[in-house]
């Protein structure tokens, strides 16, 4: 018998009490001002959220950013905004090593959790979320409106989702951290060293 | 401070407990993170009910396990991923290495995974000549200190930045002397940056699998798995069965609860969900029972299979508090670790269940509501049973029982023991024959038992 034969047997001959789902129809947590409760819990976690009018908003917000404005190598994944490495003509992941700061897009924002829902269809290598020392995440606002693109909590967030195969996932909350040595805490520990969130109108 | 091999916690405890300053500060450092975590629970109104549907999941989910593993790995295999089975630690061990041989890889990095650690993957891989990196910054501490981590979410707890600073001065040849936590972060980072772009292969734990996607989550605040696993061509995910839920849409309830419960923050910087393999990539997803089929059966001990290794127990427990992770010469030290242990090894593990003061803090912390004390309390009648007590326990217990039969002699008894505790010398009452006079006060001897003070009452209170 296969090992997994017999790990079901073992699972499957047990007098296990059935026990029903529960519903995920709650009152879930709602905010007045979801857009200024995303902003202090980002904030909290080491993260920027800052809204900008258009491409051009979003070139300037970037130019105050001194390190963007000292990076040498640069990936944008945003239509209108040139970095100076082309993710589509990168075969190997490994040589986005030394890429000072990449502006990707992302889906949307979550309120509860300062969390932004961003994916690999644009980005070509996942690798470019995680290994630049500065991260942007954009996120566009179709109508006009910042609350278009925020949902109150992950409950809301998880409804928005699709499941396709091959593609990755992941909510982003703040730049890369950890606390381990005697409880301090360290921004940038293995990714980004600053994480900023553009909302462009 | 080395890792502990005795299995008997009180002993270990005591190893602990002989540098004061470190115990009392390893107990206000887990407290302050306890304090966060109820900032968070009470950020949220719903918490209870969160509480409430997790826990439902869970046992859901248990109670159909062998279904939802089926679709899960149907689901994930339709997504190109490769499924693995693995019954024990070995098997385990031998489907990775299988694994890694195919690819020819020499360097491996892996993310904080306690069934890994479980499985003691580490020394099994470098007995075969691979190289494994712990790339989580706690776990990379005690790994080149080659210890264990002594707590799972924060593997790196018991540890003083000096501790750290002198480590990384040893292996990673940083200045001599400097404690700064970022400095020391920023040279872990620069070497494990290089550590990164050199594996062949990145291996992680699971948080989440998902029935109905086929899908992983992992989540960590440091980016690493993400980072271990998007250079290489090749992932190995290793899997309890038990961390298997239903519907991706549950993953609402768990990641609002897991990182608010395990440190205080309202998420983990980083969630991933994988589903299936990058393009020109593969998946392996390893499923491994290990013992926890065996959980199953047992009305007192299958919300144990709940867990999900939030660490919340731990930091609010007074005991683990106050004799650190080691003590418990497990994977999963705490009150989780004190049920998990004992059941899978009785007999190396007889004393955990007996490190507990029944508090309860556990079980009110607990995103899942697992009955943590009551079943440590169970859990000692077994370990009773099963004759595995020593005569220091059990022999006093003997003669409480025999004389609590005999109310005169107990009240006689009890003055016996008021006079003795009011008028002996210290070193009478405090020395070897009392264990629990060891760091701590006897009572006071009050001036009144409690039968002289009702008798006195009800002499007062009958009526004329």
């Amino acid at each position: 018998m296969s090992s997994k034969e017999q790990i079901l047997k073992a699972v499957r001959n047990q007098l296990v009490p059935s026990v029903d789902l529960p519903s995920l129809q709650q009152d879930w947590i709602q905010y007045d001002d979801a857009v200024s409760h995303f902003g202090d819990v980002l904030a909290a976690v080491g993260g920027t959220a800052v809204v900008v009018e258009g491409v051009d908003g979003l070139a300037e917000a970037l130019n105050d950013l001194p390190v963007y404005v000292e990076a040498k190598k640069t990936v944008s994944c945003i239509d209108g905004l040139m970095g100076n490495v082309d993710l589509d003509r990168v075969d190997d992941p490994h040589t986005l090593e030394d890429v000072d700061f990449a502006v990707l897009p992302g889906e949307f924002a979550v309120a509860e959790n300062g969390a932004v829902w961003v994916t690999d269809a644009a980005i070509r290598h996942r690798v470019a979320l995680f290994i630049p020392q500065h991260v942007g995440l954009v996120l566009h606002c179709p109508s006009g409106q910042v609350e278009d693109v925020i949902v109150n909590n992950l409950a809301e967030a998880y409804q928005k989702l699709s499941w396709q195969a091959n593609q990755f996932g992941c909510f982003v909350s703040g730049p890369s951290k950890t606390a381990d040595i005697e409880q301090s805490l360290v921004i940038g520990a293995h990714g980004a060293r600053s994480l900023h969130v553009f909302f462009v109108l | 401070m080395s890792s502990t091999t005795s299995f008997d916690h009180p002993t270990n405890a005591k190893k602990f407990n002989q540098d004061q300053a470190r115990t009392h500060w390893h107990d206000s450092a887990l407290w302050f993170i306890r304090e966060k975590r109820d900032r968070m629970a009470k950020s949220l109104p719903e918490w209870e009910t969160l509480r409430e549907c997790a826990s439902q999941i869970k046992a859901h989910t248990i109670s159909k396990l062998a279904d939802y593993l089926e679709e899960f790995e149907k689901n994930a295999k339709a997504r190109g991923a490769t499924v693995h089975w693995a019954k024990d630690a070995d098997e385990h061990n031998r489907i990775v290495l299988e694994i890694l041989r195919k690819h020819e890889a020499e360097r491996i990095v892996k993310s904080k995974s306690m069934l890994t650690e479980e499985c003691h993957l580490n020394p099994f891989l470098e007995q075969n000549g691979i190289e494994v990196v712990d790339t989580d910054l706690g776990e990379r501490i005690v790994q080149l200190r080659q210890e264990g981590p002594s707590h799972i979410v924060m593997p790196a707890i018991h540890l003083k930045k000096e501790d750290v600073s002198d480590t990384f001065h040893e292996h990673l040849h940083t200045e001599a002397g400097n404690c700064n936590p970022d400095y020391l972060t920023e040279s872990a980072r620069q070497h494990l940056r290089n550590k990164f772009m050199q594996a062949d292969v990145g291996i992680t734990g699971v948080n989440f699998a998902l029935a109905d996607t086929g899908g992983i989550v992992v989540c960590t605040n440091e980016g690493n798995a993400d980072l271990g696993v998007s250079l290489p061509n090749v992932h190995i995910a290793c899997m309890g069965i038990e961390k298997l839920i239903p519907s991706v849409d549950h993953l609402s309830i768990f990641l609002r609860l897991l990182a608010r419960s395990a440190t205080g923050q309202p998420i983990t910087t980083y969630s991933s969900h994988f589903h299936g393999p990058r393009e020109g990539g593969e998946l392996h997803i390893i499923l491994v029972d290990n013992g926890r089929s065996n959980l199953m059966n047992s009305d007192d001990y299958r919300n144990s299979l709940k867990c999900i290794r939030c660490g919340a127990c731990m930091n609010t427990c007074p005991v683990y508090r106050r004799s650190g992770g080691h003590s418990y010469a497990a994977t999963v030290p705490g009150p989780i670790g004190s049920i998990l242990n004992p059941l899978r090894d009785a007999k190396h593990h007889k004393s955990l269940p007996f490190a507990c003061t029944l508090c309860g803090s556990c079980s009110d912390v607990c995103p899942v509501q697992i009955n943590l004390h009551e079943q440590l309390l169970t859990l000692r009648t077994e370990v009773k049973n099963q004759n595995q007590l020593p005569i220091s326990k059990t022999m006093p217990m003997r003669i409480t029982s025999w004389v609590f039969q005999r109310p005169k002699l107990y009240a006689w008894l009890g003055s016996v023991g008021k006079f003795f505790l009011r008028n002996l010398p210290r070193f009478m009452i405090y020395n070897a024959l009392n264990p629990w006079g060891k760091n701590r006060e006897m009572p006071e001897a009050p001036a009144e038992s409690f039968r002289q003070q009702y008798a006195k009452r009800a002499k007062k209170n009958k009526p004329q």
